[in-house]
């Protein structure tokens, strides 16, 4: 084999392998700091306003100002940012100038992450000595359940945030296995400050929809309305109390609005769960769509109407029989390539 | 300066090590016991001074000179200045070895060793890493009962090693081996304090002499 002797210095360098993202020292970072402070004075006496009170702000209409751009990424912009802003924390070189780094864990690799868990079991070490010294004295464990349906533990992107460190699925599932037993303890009270850092509320509101009041017209008649649609059908309905069953669609009877039986019974489906047949009259409008939206839509509406009229229970009754959520089936596009939303051509062996 | 590096490496102890322990306490820590017959590494029958009913003791003579030697050595090091990492793989030890290490300002590694650490530093860390100049084990074995991966290493980077080798572990890498017990949680206790209070006196020596040095 030929080895070729004659050659270009760079020929002769060795590949070295692709380093990590680039590092920055603490003095780098101060000295980029001074030149920010010292750059947005500058522009502050340029721009003719008070270097003191001079906000990120005004920085930002300074420098689209004077540096107007037409490119359509913010991003790729000039942007004059606070150094902090700039280079992302976990860059800064985490060793001193003698070469000694500054975490007792630097060397594991994960030391923000390993510095928890070893905090963690700090702490599930303290409870259970406090708790061995609680048993000779008898003292009945106390155990105020934490509210476990209202709280839930930081998601793995959330603790990501926290650590400024990347984490696997086992670290983070490790952690949290960490945390319940060391919540499972009966005197786990001690430790509540630390544990509520990784605990967040749920809001509990399971979409509790504002249920309106009933409205009183002249004649001291209670009624509510409600609103409805299904596919391109919009329907808005009154319900009157002390009726008799009388229903009216845009003017005219169900009867000659609807012809068709299944339609009619769709109207009638709210009033036959509560059992109100003939306790109720209703006035509708509706626009739009078939003749089978039109009576989705209006049922829909007039279920809303008589949440009102109704105990919360019924309510939760009628949420679950499927009267009062909006049915979302619209009409499927046509894609192309095919002859349908689904069908394709005809297939052709030759 | 020359004179603060070559001043303790003329006496035999400058640190007066040998006074930390005595063998009762070494007894009384369960540090001769061993494992069975059965587990027994060919090359720690040097160290083992018999077998009683299948378990291997180990010969606590040898273990007070190896022990004074690693001691001495591990005070030089830090008297120096030099980065300590204390290794184990026992999960029992973890939170100890590591509370152990941050006492004495130095550092500690009882987690899953990632494969290029050493050997691929620069690209893991950083271009411009120290590593570490003593490795300290307090378990030479990982968790699957295999010599651990930072031996080797360590031996392929030039770097000390001291380690507490059991009946069952391989000596022959460390550059200071211990034959002692490593499962008993009184040994690893006797063994963290010996190593903490010879690494704080080490750098309180040092803190001295500077002082005096910058006196004059």
């Amino acid at each position: 084999t030929l080895r070729l002797i004659c050659t270009t210095t760079a020929v002769q360098r060795k590949s070295v392998g692709a380093s990590g993202p680039e590092k920055y020292t603490e003095a780098f970072i101060k000295k980029q700091i001074e030149e920010f402070n010292l750059g947005k004075r500058h522009l502050a006496n340029m721009m003719g306003e008070d270097p003191e009170t001079f906000t990120q702000e005004d920085i930002d209409r300074a420098i689209a100002y004077l540096f107007p751009s037409g490119l359509f990424d913010k991003q790729a912009r000039p942007m004059m940012k606070h150094p902090t802003e700039v280079f992302p924390e976990q860059r800064k070189i985490q060793w001193g100038e003698d070469g000694r780094p500054f975490h007792f864990l630097f060397y594991t690799g994960k030391q923000s992450y390993y510095a928890l868990m070893h905090e963690t079991y700090e702490k599930f070490l303290n409870v259970q000595k406090h708790q061995d010294q609680l048993v000779p004295e008898d003292v009945p464990l106390q155990k105020e359940k934490r509210n476990l349906a209202g709280s839930r533990w930081l998601t793995k992107i959330e603790l990501e945030e926290m650590l400024l460190e990347k984490l696997s699925d086992n670290d983070y599932s490790r952690f949290i296995q960490l945390l319940q037993k060391l919540v499972a303890l009966p005197c786990a009270d001690i430790e509540e400050n630390y544990i509520q850092k990784f605990s967040k509320e749920v809001p509990v509101q399971l979409q509790k929809v504002v249920i309106e009041p009933l409205q009183y017209d002249e004649q001291g008649v209670a009624f509510s309305t409600g609103e409805g649609k299904r596919k391109t059908a919009r329907a808005t309905a009154v319900v009157y109390d002390n009726g008799t069953g009388k229903i009216t669609v845009n003017g005219t009877d169900i009867l000659h609005y609807f012809p068709v039986l299944q339609d009619r019974e769709q109207l009638l489906f709210p009033f036959q769960f509560l059992g109100r047949i003939g306790k109720h009259d209703m006035v509708c409008t509706v626009s739009g769509g078939g003749r089978s939206a039109q009576a989705g839509a209006i049922r829909l509406a007039s279920a809303k109407a008589l949440r009102s009229f109704v105990t919360e229970k019924e309510v939760e009754f009628m949420r679950q029989a499927g009267l009062l959520t909006v049915d979302p089936r619209v009409k499927e596009r046509k894609k192309p390539g095919q002859e349908g939303p689904r069908r394709k051509f005809t297939w052709k062996k030759r | 300066d020359d004179k603060l590096l070559t001043e303790p490496l003329r006496h035999p102890d400058f640190f007066s090590v040998k006074e930390l322990f005595t063998l009762k306490d070494l007894f009384d820590a369960r540090v001769h016991l061993g494992h069975k017959k059965g587990c027994r590494h060919r090359f720690m029958e040097p160290y083992i001074f018999g077998c009683r009913l299948d378990q291997d003791i180990i010969d606590l003579d040898q273990t007070m000179q190896h022990l004074q030697l690693a001691l001495n050595f591990t005070a030089h090091v830090a008297y120096r200045g030099g980065i300590i990492l204390f290794v184990s793989r026992k999960r029992q030890f973890c939170h100890l070895v590591e509370s152990t290490a941050r006492a004495c300002g130095e550092y500690a590694h009882t987690r899953y060793w990632q494969g290029g650490l050493f050997t691929n530093a620069r690209v893991q860390f950083g271009p411009g890493v120290r590593l570490p100049d003593l490795l300290v084990f307090l378990s030479t074995l990982n968790n699957v009962f295999e010599p651990h991966v930072a031996i080797r290493d360590a031996a392929k980077m030039n770097i000390p090693t001291v380690g507490v080798v059991d009946t069952n572990c391989n000596p022959c890498l460390i550059t200071y081996p211990i034959p002692g017990n490593d499962d008993s949680p009184a040994a690893v206790e006797l063994y963290c304090k010996l190593f903490r209070m010879t690494i704080i006196r080490a750098k309180d020596k040092r803190r001295q002499s500077e002082a005096i040095e910058e006196l004059r």
